[in-house]
């Protein structure tokens, strides 16, 4: 491995809800545009891990990190970052699709109004091209002054994913994208990570060990806690060399 | 007897109950409504409206009572909006929470529960004398304000935990600051139900009079208020004044300043239920 392409590095990272130790030492460096797979069962720490890389559990009550993340190099909990700008370069699509309860384009363009972007040129290309490569201009581009709750939830997640790209991040952060979702849209993300994997840095949080299998170049597996084993998928999921990571691949539990 | 059909009986009798106490409210309601109507609305015609007060009650009119009225709806929202709402965003989104806040919390429920009477006695110190407005508009509007302070930031607050966190998320992940997640996002979803806990806290301050007056609100007033400094009189000190004379005639007056002060507060809660299911329609809370 390269030490030039790696994108995200973590250093020793012990996280806590108050009392409680929810991730013990935690390394890990994911390559620039690779998609990553976060696995492991409930309540393992890899959605927490996940939020600790764009500092969205910095809003919750008793929450406390000790370590580091580096982005680029950079340790993005440095007093020096600002917390907006960490999270135009790492975007991040949620579980369930929550759109604004607003029209498909204010959606899209949000994140450039907010950054004071007024150009309505600029923000018409953003919002065509985004919903593009989200693979939904098709169905909404006649349609783009609906309201987005209007839409099904696999087009709602589509368009959460197009407004995470018109802020032009270069990290995607992903946690548990299509578990809403139906079998076909669920295909349908699962076929736009792999598109978008030429342009970004995907890291994906999922319960469904095949979505792993399909999207993703790396997997870790989590497992109270502790990140149990890392590797590329293919030999995660043919030779774990951890007795739990195959329990958990063969479904024995989680 | 099964402990089925016990259960099932036990569910047929609170039903029951809850029949009889709803219909208790709505009768006793109704009761009150056909009093005032019946005493009242034979006195309301254009004149009562536009006439000044007078010792005779057959000249006497509601003028100089119903614009006070509107002067202090006016007054109390233009003041106690900002400072509520306010201060309902702070304590929900900005303030750490803490032992302080708890504290802070429960004081605001508190105070939500302290006799009118004692917020005028506040006001006249304050407002009346301290800071020199007498028994003008401003000083009433200010009391009242402060009287409904604390329904409005609790309306605030719980406005703005019914918004999703899921859309805070969604924001702050697009690179949003904490102001701009307010009032982009949450304010415009939450605006509808904040709107709704100010109009029916001011519907409550419109019908008060205890507060008034202990800041020295008149009783009769032969003017119509031009500015915020001027004395006043509102339709509760007005109804009050004419309940408390011994001639009949005054009681149908009184009736009759009822059911215009009743017109006003059903506007008021017929606009608060109107938002309240617009805002329910368009964001699906």
């Amino acid at each position: 491995m390269e030490n030039g392409n790696i994108k995200i590095e973590t250093k020793n990272i012990n996280a806590f809800y108050g009392e409680k130790k929810v991730l013990h030492n935690i390394d890990l460096q994911m390559e620039a545009n690779t998609v990553t797979a976060f696995i492991g069962p409930s309540g393992c720490g890899k959605s927490t891990f996940l939020r600790l890389l764009n500092r969205m559990n910095d809003y919750i009550d008793g929450f406390r990190k000790e370590g580091d993340v580096l982005i680029n190099g950079v340790d993005i909990y440095s007093k020096n970052t600002r917390i907006e700008e960490l999270r135009k370069q790492v975007g991040m699509v949620f579980q369930k699709p929550n759109p604004f309860p607003k029209t498909i384009y204010e959606n899209v363009v949000y994140g450039l109004r907010i950054q004071g972007i007024k150009d309505k040129q600029k923000l018409d290309a953003a919002v065509e091209n985004s919903l593009k490569r989200s693979a939904l201009w098709n169905e909404v581009k006649d349609d783009l002054q609906k309201n987005a709750l209007s839409l099904s939830g696999g087009q709602q997640q589509r368009l959460c994913i197009a407004r995470t790209l018109a802020v032009e991040p270069s990290i995607i952060l992903m946690d548990e994208p299509a578990s809403a979702l139906d079998p076909i849209s669920t295909a349908k993300i699962e076929e736009l990570i792999y598109e978008l994997k030429q342009d970004y840095t995907i890291v994906i949080v999922t319960h469904n060990m095949h979505q792993a299998g399909r999207v993703s170049d790396k997997t870790a597996f989590f497992l109270s806690g502790d990140l149990v084993e890392y590797n590329d998928t293919k030999a995660i999921f043919t030779s774990p060399k951890d007795q739990r990571t195959e329990n958990y691949i063969t479904g024995k539990f989680g | 007897m099964s402990k089925r059909s016990l259960n099932n009986q036990k569910d047929r009798w609170f039903q029951y109950f809850g029949i009889f106490s709803t219909l208790i409210g709505l009768i006793l309601l109704a009761l009150f409504i056909f009093q005032i109507t019946r005493d009242g609305i034979g006195r309301i015609d254009w004149d009562f409206i536009v006439s000044l007060p007078s010792r005779f009650y057959a000249k006497a009119g509601i003028l100089p009572a119903w614009t006070g009225t509107l002067w202090i709806f006016a007054l109390t929202a233009i003041i106690v909006i900002p400072i509520g709402v306010g201060a309902g965003i702070y304590l929900q989104e900005y303030a750490k929470k803490g032992r302080l806040s708890n504290i802070l919390e429960i004081n605001i429920a508190n105070l939500a529960g302290v006799p009118s009477i004692i917020y005028g006695i506040i006001g006249l110190e304050i407002f009346v004398r301290v800071l020199q407005m007498g028994g003008s508009l401003l000083a009433g509007a200010f009391t009242l304000a402060l009287l409904i302070l604390p329904i409005i930031i609790v309306a605030t607050r719980e406005a703005f935990k019914a918004v999703p966190k899921s859309i805070k998320e969604a924001s702050y992940g697009l690179g949003a600051t904490k102001w701009q997640t307010i009032w982009y996002q949450i304010l415009p979803i939450a605006s509808a139900n904040i709107i709704t806990g100010v109009i029916l806290a001011l519907a409550r301050a419109i019908g008060e009079t205890a507060p008034l007056i202990v800041i020295g609100a008149l009783a009769y007033v032969p003017f119509v208020a031009k500015s915020p400094m001027d004395e006043f009189t509102v339709l509760p000190m007005q109804i009050f004044n004419w309940v408390s004379r011994p001639q009949h005639g005054f009681l149908m007056n009184a009736a009759a300043a009822i059911l215009v002060l009743l017109v006003f507060v059903f506007i008021l809660n017929g606009i608060a239920v109107y938002l309240r299911n617009r805002s329910r329609k368009k964001f699906g809370l």
